[in-house]
């Protein structure tokens, strides 16, 4: 079934995560969510948790789940959602290789 | 939430835009450089698409390795490296746009059967993109 991602040792990936945010920009900031607070709450949910571990033994959420780009967005979308204070977390687009990403919406949204 | 996988491919084909309902005239005025008479070539990526549950026991919404066999049988092994509008009959009476390209292929892909077909999306060159994801 998994072929070379089944080999013993596992193997790395260079991930890209996008997260997308909509919601209409606020009166005095013009801003729909300040990126300073998205950057920190990514490097404190995603990067700490995730960054340079091995995905199957190091990340809480991950255990009992195969670490899939799917399972994997999956758990980045539970990880943001309930964490944004402004807008709306519209998209987690995670990108495991250029040419294969998951995307993760709200229920009955497109993912564009 | 909703989860999607997608999968992009590419092929190297070239088209003319052409249509028989105008005149020459009117096709030079519309299409300009693309209706040069011998055609051009594009490196097309097209962005597949697959929605549904994922599987618990794999974790996968559908084994890539099928998708990519799929898509190489019914797409990358006719359109790589041929002329679409002598070459694949849908194309012998619809323009070859990039908007057309992307209902052939969506409808040559809609029978996957391991996980339900979302949208297709065409790159035609880095600056202009196309999709459709089915219906009318």
């Amino acid at each position: 079934m998994f072929g070379k991602c089944n080999n013993p040792h596992g193997h790395g990936h260079n991930y890209t995560l996008e997260v997308t945010i909509a919601g209409d920009p606020d009166a005095k900031t013009g801003m729909v969510l300040d990126l300073v607070e998205l950057k920190d709450l990514l490097e404190r949910e995603v990067m700490a948790r995730m960054d340079h571990r091995f995905l199957n033994y190091e990340v809480t959420e991950l255990k009992g789940l195969i670490p899939t780009c799917e399972n994997v967005s999956m758990v980045i979308w539970k990880l943001l959602e309930p964490k944004i204070r402004m807008g709306k977390l519209h998209r987690v687009r995670l990108y495991e290789a250029p040419d294969l990403f998951a995307d993760c919406v709200a229920d009955g949204q497109g993912t564009n | 939430m909703r989860v999607t996988l997608t999968r992009r491919y590419s092929f190297s084909a070239s088209h003319r835009l052409h249509s028989d309902a105008m005149t020459e005239a009117e096709n030079q005025t519309l299409y300009g450089k693309c209706n040069n008479p011998y055609g051009h070539g594009h490196n097309y990526v097209v962005e597949v698409t697959l929605a549904g549950a994922v599987n618990p026991a794999t974790g996968m919404i559908a084994n890539l390795v099928d998708l990519d066999a799929y898509v190489q049988k019914q797409v990358l092994a006719d359109f790589d490296h041929r002329y679409i509008n002598e070459e694949i009959p849908a194309f012998k009476t619809l323009v070859p746009t990039t908007e057309n390209l992307c209902i052939e292929i969506y409808n040559r892909l809609k029978g996957f059967t391991g996980a339900k077909l979302d949208r297709v999306r065409i790159e035609e060159t880095s600056r202009n993109s196309f999709e459709y994801s089915g219906g009318a």
